[in-house]
């Protein structure tokens, strides 16, 4: 009995320590395959490294859907955590339901506006105040390619255009292998075609048909093109495409079946982990037509009001440290992505990562930096999903005529 | 006290079924009555708008003759073939017992391994068009699974495969249970054996495909596993079914009160078919219980 209550009085203590400075921060996150876990457990390390608790929330699947799911039920019931992975347009969702918290002050301190690219950081900021913390960039419009196979069809080097991109794909056609490896779900379905409409028609037209969803751009004849150039690219893929798997299109590239993929750079992860080299087993390339832009993916975290002191204290510490340069390394090295901080020393990321890094600053400057519409950075979700629905009917139906498929995208993008 | 126990102790199970269905039944009508974005708000009443925009939809239509396709293939297929199963294990062969249990195992399966195992059955790199071409039949083709009309059909063969033994084990049950003195006096009086399966089992089995018919019918129209596994609602959205659209609605997609809508229509859907169903079957022959 004794020693019972010498234990309660011990936690009563602990707890009363805590209180003084540090706090606990609990994490909502979806990080939780091999890369991602590891990256996650650099953020663990160093908050524990500043003396609070970390406590680890990870909802696996469904692409963060599932992890929305809990994330409503806790906000729901007056209990969110400290913070939440969430991205894009829905970070300004949460921060009009009056649940976020201001970050202002932090990023003040750590100087926030001059290290984001603007574009970037507005998708961090409701009306004007940060709320939520950047964590990584992935670049959306890749094109990735097997060196080994190029080069026994006759290809020197990636295709620039897409006049040049048929050519060397015909050339793998004839080889009898696969010259697109692709996965028929809606995003991947999106991902191809958002890097045609970039590279048909630039970064000023992506901007205001698909980000802006102009009526007007939408309707055009350069749209007419990009389903042209989308439908034709459709004829390069195999039949057992629909439904497959990101990382098992990735693998047909990787184990010499298949010559060409369009994909993030999260890509980069399934190479790596089998062993291979850019530049000299696969080419990463920017999609034809694509290399003066650049679509970015960015995760971050949002935070939410809590009322406790050491929480919101602990709460700001983990937004600074977020963005802090030793956090940004680690975790993109992990990850494949590169840091959103522009000003990081790249020396130990691998080639890829180095040119993604210089057209991210190139492209924050030209404009050429546009938000991905596949992966929940531009709209909406009702009208993303909507569109994506349209997108994904037109690659599928080769009954659907391009101009029924322009006018359905059209309607689509009208869905509030 | 002798008349309040059996009250009581049905009480408590009552009055929590009243309030997680009947209760969430009405919250959702609510919700569908919003204009609930990606949390419910109960302030902005839009009336009827959410069943506007729904029946608009493309997408809904789709689902909803995905429905339709499925339900009816589906019940009828899985009882014709199960009902077909138990009438030949009925014969009295050698091995009934073995036969019965492999056909009954599908049953013991998850719909998401059953889904899982028919993709890949069904995917024409990896399965049966694969086999056949290696084994030197060049020109065999079997692409359900990737077409965009034909998608709804490998949902049906994959459930079909996964149910019928659960048809057969009723059905057959039911046979077991018929007086064989019956029989004989069908056959006395003549009639043929195809004939008396159709005039005289087949009424006494009445209650077994009635029961069968509803279990296997609300399968179908919570169908949602099966199909999230054996194409994800794809191509595109060519197999979505209800259950499939009012999760993407509600949950991906931030539209909250047009899921609850469509899950409304769920409900009315099931309603408009189970209540008349149980309605005349319950009440057309009390005598017999």
């Amino acid at each position: 009995m004794l020693k019972l209550s010498k234990l309660a009085t011990a936690a009563a203590l602990a707890v009363v320590g805590t209180v003084a400075g540090a706090g606990e921060v609990e994490v909502l996150h979806y990080w939780t395959s091999g890369g991602e876990a590891k990256s996650v457990a650099e953020l663990k390390k160093i908050m524990q490294a500043k003396g609070h608790t970390w406590k680890d929330f990870a909802v696996a699947g469904g692409g963060g859907d599932n992890a929305a799911t809990v994330l409503k039920s806790r906000v729901v019931s007056g209990n969110p955590p400290a913070a939440a992975q969430i991205k894009g347009p829905a970070i300004q969702q949460w921060a009009a339901e009056g649940v976020l918290a201001n970050l202002d002050a932090t990023a003040k301190t750590e100087k926030w506006d001059s290290l984001l690219p603007t574009v970037v950081a507005d998708v961090m900021k409701y009306k004007g105040s940060y709320v939520a913390a950047p964590v990584n960039v992935h670049r959306v419009n890749w094109m990735w390619a097997n060196a080994a196979v190029l080069k026994k069809v006759g290809v020197n080097s990636a295709p620039k255009t897409w006049d040049e991109f048929f050519a060397a794909a015909d050339k793998v056609k004839k080889s009898g292998l696969i010259a697109v490896a692709h996965g028929g779900q809606n995003w991947q379905d999106f991902t191809t075609f958002e890097s045609v409409v970039l590279g048909v028609g630039g970064a000023k037209f992506y901007s205001d048909a698909l980000v802006k969803l102009d009526p007007k751009a939408l309707g055009s004849d350069t749209m007419t093109k990009s389903l042209e150039t989308f439908r034709k690219i459709k004829g390069y893929t195999d039949a057992a495409a629909p439904g497959r798997d990101w990382n098992l299109a990735t693998a047909m590239v990787i184990q010499e079946k298949a010559a060409f993929q369009f994909m993030g750079d999260w890509a980069k992860g399934e190479f790596s982990a089998a062993g291979k080299v850019p530049g000299k087993d696969y080419l990463c390339a920017a999609a034809p037509g694509t290399a003066n832009a650049y679509t970015f993916n960015v995760d971050s975290f949002a935070m939410f009001k809590l009322k406790d002191a050491g929480a919101q204290k602990a709460q700001d510490d983990l937004a600074a440290s977020i963005m802090g340069t030793q956090f940004q390394e680690v975790f993109n090295l992990n990850k494949g992505s590169i840091p959103v901080r522009l000003n990081m020393d790249m020396a130990k990321f691998d080639d890829c990562a180095k040119l993604s890094a210089k057209d991210f600053v190139a492209t924050a400057k030209t404009g050429g930096l546009v938000p991905s519409v596949a992966h929940g950075m531009a709209i909406a979700p009702a009208a993303e999903g909507a569109i994506k629905d349209a997108v994904s009917q037109f690659w599928n139906d080769d009954k659907i005529t391009v101009a029924a498929g322009v006018a359905s995208i059209v309607k689509a993008a009208a869905t509030k | 006290m002798e008349k309040l126990i059996p009250k009581l102790v049905v009480a408590p199970g009552f009055v929590l079924g009243f309030a997680f269905i009947y209760g969430f039944m009405v919250w959702n009508g609510v919700l569908s009555l919003t204009a609930s974005r990606m949390l419910p708000n109960y302030d902005a009443f839009v009336g009827l708008e959410q069943y506007a925009r729904l029946w608009e939809m493309e997408r809904w239509w789709v689902a909803l003759k995905n429905l339709g396709i499925f339900s009816v293939l589906y019940v009828g297929g899985s009882m014709a073939l199960g009902m077909g199963m138990a009438i030949f294990l009925d014969q009295k062969i050698r091995f009934e017992g073995v036969l019965r249990t492999v056909y009954l195992y599908p049953m013991a399966l998850s719909f998401i391994v059953t889904g899982t195992a028919w993709k890949w059955i069904l995917n024409p790199s990896l399965g049966l068009e694969k086999l056949m071409h290696d084994l030197g039949w060049a020109g065999f083709s079997f692409d359900w699974l990737v077409q965009s009309e034909t998608a709804i059909y490998c949902v049906v063969v994959a459930g079909i495969w996964q149910s019928a033994g659960f048809a057969m084990a009723l059905s057959l049950a039911g046979l077991r249970g018929i007086d064989d003195s019956i029989i004989k006096a069908a056959q006395i009086d003549g009639a043929s054996l195809p004939r008396i399966y159709w005039r005289v089992i087949l009424p006494i089995l009445r209650p077994v495909v009635f029961s069968t018919t509803l279990v296997l019918s609300h399968l179908s129209i919570k169908s949602f596993d099966l199909v999230m596994a054996l194409t994800a609602g794809g191509p595109g959205y060519a197999s979505d079914v209800p259950a499939t659209f009012m999760y993407v609605m509600s949950f991906t997609r931030g539209q909250i009160g047009l899921g609850a809508a469509s899950a409304t229509m769920m409900l009315a859907t099931v309603a408009a078919i189970v209540v008349p169903y149980l309605y005349s079957e319950l009440r057309a022959k009390p005598h017999e219980r």
